[in-house]
């Protein structure tokens, strides 16, 4: 097992060079001037080309990109220029948001996509694989931020159910003292309950907003796998022997069923940490997405490599996870590896 | 709070479970913090808190402008609508108990007991130190202080521990006005000195994160791009102490989301909302929604007169015939601007901005197309900045459109925000929109960036013009001098020039608008167009 880790993990140091290399040279392939756009709208040429001294843009990229690099070794992500603070402590910061934000749609969208796929394969063709199908549909064509926007109109503004979109916490509440940086569990440790609620409450709307996005993909895969499985020998014979549904369906077919899902879910992961840039825009939700938007609209070179590498870091531990699942689920593939 | 009230009465359903209402007690401790608390909402915060910072942004100039004090300030008088206008032409001490104008300088007496956030007291040597500061740290406030002949440390002299005086250079009428712009904010010197280093002798990267200053407002807790909180300051002198105790700026992206914080009563006060929503928010009259014309500023369309077609002027007079006016005022700006242009039996008045004596008339602009050799039109491309699309994409759409019926085939161009500011200093646009407004509100100081042949980043014309400059120069001089005859037929004579060769055709003066709650009083427009929470009261 830790072979395996150790593998996986020597394997992906290739691929975060080349993601470290691809950024560089992409933002700085992107049009606009940094140091005119931050000499401000009075500056004279002098002024500009000062500015672009003061943060090194005057050097050749060969000199920048090791300075980067020597830098990027030293835990320095650089200096955002936007908001003016380091983009690691930046990313510190809003990384737990995005993340509490992203991991509770997904959770969201699991505990409904999961359990409707499979009564829509137990009963094809019934009301309940039309639902299932209706849903997905419609999830899957909706544009999250338009999503996002119907859900403030009607849970906010037209119902007033919803608290104002206004980021992670009611304005009038403090954050609780950070420990994992996610609020609902920080709150439960400092027994705040008031501000766990004003958190949760704060997360119902855009946590919806991203299931309802990622409903689709892992209804329909799980359908489908499931639908393969309950056709197969084994289910069959199970059946035969007089094993209850329950049992049939529970223990034998949907474990078998999973590995496909498991798969969906890493890629459904990803999605939704694209998706998210849209869905924190919406809500004002402090997380790296909207951060890294901001960012790539001012040319700030700086956020926009830090968010590329974080989210490649991720990506990378991700598939690694889910490789251990694999082998968790399946013994055939724990041999093979 | 409706949606406590109803929480309360349906805590049985799943909704209830999910959105639990808030205990009494606490409800009640909150509404106490709410009726002294602000609570902006706004597109973009702030990147820095002083002003002085390389690249600090617009909205860093409203922490500035409420942290910090000036020497002096503007007196107020009743506006359009008589919503509180800053008066171009009185000053009131600020830090300064009194000042005096002589000749050739200013001296001005500092308030004794005027304290620093931290207890230190407001001196003549942070004032000089302050202002050195604001004349040597280079790019935009820098710049901004020459614009009031501001350039050298040695003009600020220490006469004893409260007595500043600021000599002249030359005569210049836009010195003591340019003193009570937002730049030449006074620090406190001790603390940022022993925050200072080698690299950064004027401790820009100290006080980039904190306020230093002795003004009505310090900031408390500031994450960037999510929110800034000031509290206020219960020891300021320079002026009555402000009604708002906590102001609570928060970051909200989508506009929508803003009107809706309004319309729910949840946010006091935001600014930058579609026009679209300003005037509708108008028509239901649930909110103030307080519309004033940016103090010399106009929206215009500019031309690049070096090279052609624009290079002619029966060409630019054409477009400035060519041009939709009347549409743009309806569809894009829903009335919220005031119109610059038609005012043809109207005599040239010795102001700025003023509407210029061009309507639509294709007829005519087709006449003098044909007469400038481009019969059957020509090609070229119309440039805008993407930061502000929700008026420029119309506007440029409705201009494209116009410029067809007279055969010229227009390209739009949209040029991200970060980019604008370098194809604005290359100069090669041949066709773009733009706003231009100066914080002084003064004719000669708009032509001087944008009309004189120094060829300031503003003039995005490149338009050169001999004649153009002797008035602009003459028009300044006679103004330092009290010269009113002289300044009048300059300033008549520049404006007469401007609109006769027409290297930018102005559209209208946009306004700046601000929705509030009814509770929310004491609004006062500046130069700046940012909020001063110090006369605000809610209530």
């Amino acid at each position: 097992m830790l072979t395996m880790i150790g593998k996986r993990l020597m394997f992906a140091i290739p691929s975060l060079i080349g993601v470290v290399i691809v950024t560089f040279l992409l933002t700085r392939a992107l049009p606009g001037d940094p140091a005119a756009y931050f000499a401000g709208p009075a500056a004279t040429k002098e002024a500009v080309e000062q500015i672009r001294k003061k943060l090194g843009f005057d050097k050749p990229l060969i000199e920048q990109f090791f300075r980067y690099a020597n830098d990027l070794a030293h835990g320095d992500f650089g200096n955002s220029l936007t908001t003016g603070q380091p983009v690691a402590t930046e990313i510190r910061n809003r990384l737990p948001a995005s993340a509490e934000l992203t991991l509770l749609g997904l959770f969201v969208s699991i505990a409904i996509a999961i359990p409707l796929g499979v009564l829509a394969a137990t009963r094809p063709g019934s009301w309940i694989d039309h639902l299932c199908r209706v849903t997905t549909t419609a999830g899957v064509s909706l544009p999250v931020f338009f999503t996002g926007l119907v859900l403030v109109y009607v849970f906010y503004f037209w119902l007033g159910w919803s608290p104002a979109p206004l980021g992670r916490l009611d304005v009038f509440y403090s954050a609780p003292p950070t420990v994992t940086g996610f609020y609902l569990i920080d709150t439960l440790i400092a027994r705040d309950f008031e501000a766990f609620r004003s958190a949760l409450s704060q997360l119902i709307l855009p946590a919806t907003t991203l299931a309802i996005f990622s409903l689709a993909p892992i209804a329909r895969m799980t359908r489908a796998s499931m639908l393969a499985v309950l056709a197969s020998e084994f289910v069959r014979t199970a059946r035969a022997s007089g094993l209850s549904p329950a049992t049939v369906i529970v223990t034998y077919a949907f474990r078998n069923a999973m590995l496909p899902v498991i798969t969906t879910l890493s890629m459904v992961f990803s999605f939704l940490l694209g998706a998210n840039v849209l869905v924190e825009k919406v809500f004002a939700w402090p997380g790296i997405g909207s951060y890294a938007v901001e960012a790539l609209i001012s040319s700030d070179f700086a956020p926009v490599q830090g968010f590329v590498l974080t989210m490649a870091v991720m990506y990378v531990l991700l598939n690694l996870v889910i490789d251990i699942l694999y082998g968790v689920i399946d013994p055939r593939v724990r041999l093979e590896g | 709070m409706k949606r406590r009230d109803f929480l309360k009465s349906v805590s049985g359903l799943a909704a209830g479970a999910a959105l639990p209402a808030m205990p009494s007690v606490i409800s009640s401790a909150r509404a106490d913090a709410r009726s002294e608390t602000l609570l902006i909402v706004s597109e973009g915060g702030p990147n820095n808190l002083d002003i002085h910072g390389i690249g600090t942004n617009v909205p860093g100039y409203e922490v500035s402008w409420n942290c910090y004090d000036r020497l002096i300030s503007h007196e107020m008088k009743s506006g359009p609508g008589g919503v509180p206008y800053y008066d171009r032409d009185k000053f009131k001490g600020e830090l300064a108990e009194d000042f005096k104008i002589d000749e050739m300088s200013v001296t001005f007496k500092l308030k004794k007991n005027a304290k620093f956030h931290d207890g230190a007291p407001v001196t003549a040597k942070d004032v000089k130190w302050s202002l050195d500061r604001a004349v040597s740290v280079g790019g935009f406030p820098t710049f901004q202080m020459s614009a009031g002949s501001l350039t050298k440390p040695e003009q600020f002299v220490v006469i004893d521990d409260y007595t500043v005086r600021v000599d002249f250079l030359k005569k210049d009428r836009l010195t003591i006005p340019d003193l009570a712009v937002i730049v030449p904010c006074i620090v406190n010197s001790e603390l940022v000195k022993k925050n200072a280093s080698e690299k950064d002798p004027w401790g820009l990267e100290f006080t980039k994160q904190q306020t230093a200053g002795s003004g009505a407002y310090k900031v408390t807790k500031w994450t960037a791009g999510t929110e800034v909180i000031m509290e206020r300051n219960e020891d300021w002198v320079g002026g009555p102490l402000p009604k708002i105790k906590r102001v609570i700026w928060r970051m909200v992206p989508q506009a929508g989301n803003r009107r809706a914080l309004l319309e729910r009563g949840d946010a006091d006060i935001s600014y930058e909302l579609p026009f679209k929503d300003f005037q509708e928010m108008k028509a239901n009259g649930k909110l103030n929604v307080v519309s004033l014309p940016f103090s010399n500023g106009i929206q215009y369309i500019g031309m690049n007169v070096t090279k052609p077609p624009f290079d002619n002027v029966k060409v630019r007079q054409a477009i400035a015939y060519a041009l939709p006016y009347q549409k743009i005022m309806d569809a894009v700006l829903f009335g919220l601007g005031n119109p610059m242009f038609g005012a043809k039996d109207k005599a040239t008045e010795v102001a700025w901005p003023q509407p210029h004596k061009y309507n639509t008339d294709i007829e005519k602009a087709k006449a003098l197309l044909t007469e400038a050799g481009y019969a059957n039109g020509f090609e070229t491309t119309i440039s805008f900045d993407l930061n502000f699309a929700g008026v420029n994409e119309p506007l440029c759409i409705l201009v494209q459109e116009s410029l067809a019926q007279l055969g010229i085939k227009t390209t739009i161009n949209k040029v991200p925000g970060a980019n604008w500011r370098t194809e604005l200093n290359k100069k090669e646009m041949p066709l773009f929109t733009n706003v231009f407004s100066g914080w002084l509100d003064y004719p000669e100081y708009f032509f001087y960036w944008c009309y004189h042949g120094n060829n300031s980043v503003f003039n995005t014309m490149s338009y050169k013009s001999p004649e153009m400059d002797k008035l602009i120069d003459g028009a300044r001089t006679a103004a330092s001098i009290g010269d009113t005859a002289t300044y009048d037929k300059d300033v008549k004579g520049f404006v007469d020039l401007a609109f006769a060769d027409v290297p930018r055709i102005p559209l209208y003066q946009p306004f700046v608008n601000v929705a509030m709650q009814k509770n929310i009083s004491g609004y006062q427009y500046w130069f700046h167009r940012r909020l001063d929470y110090r006369a605000m009261a809610k209530g």
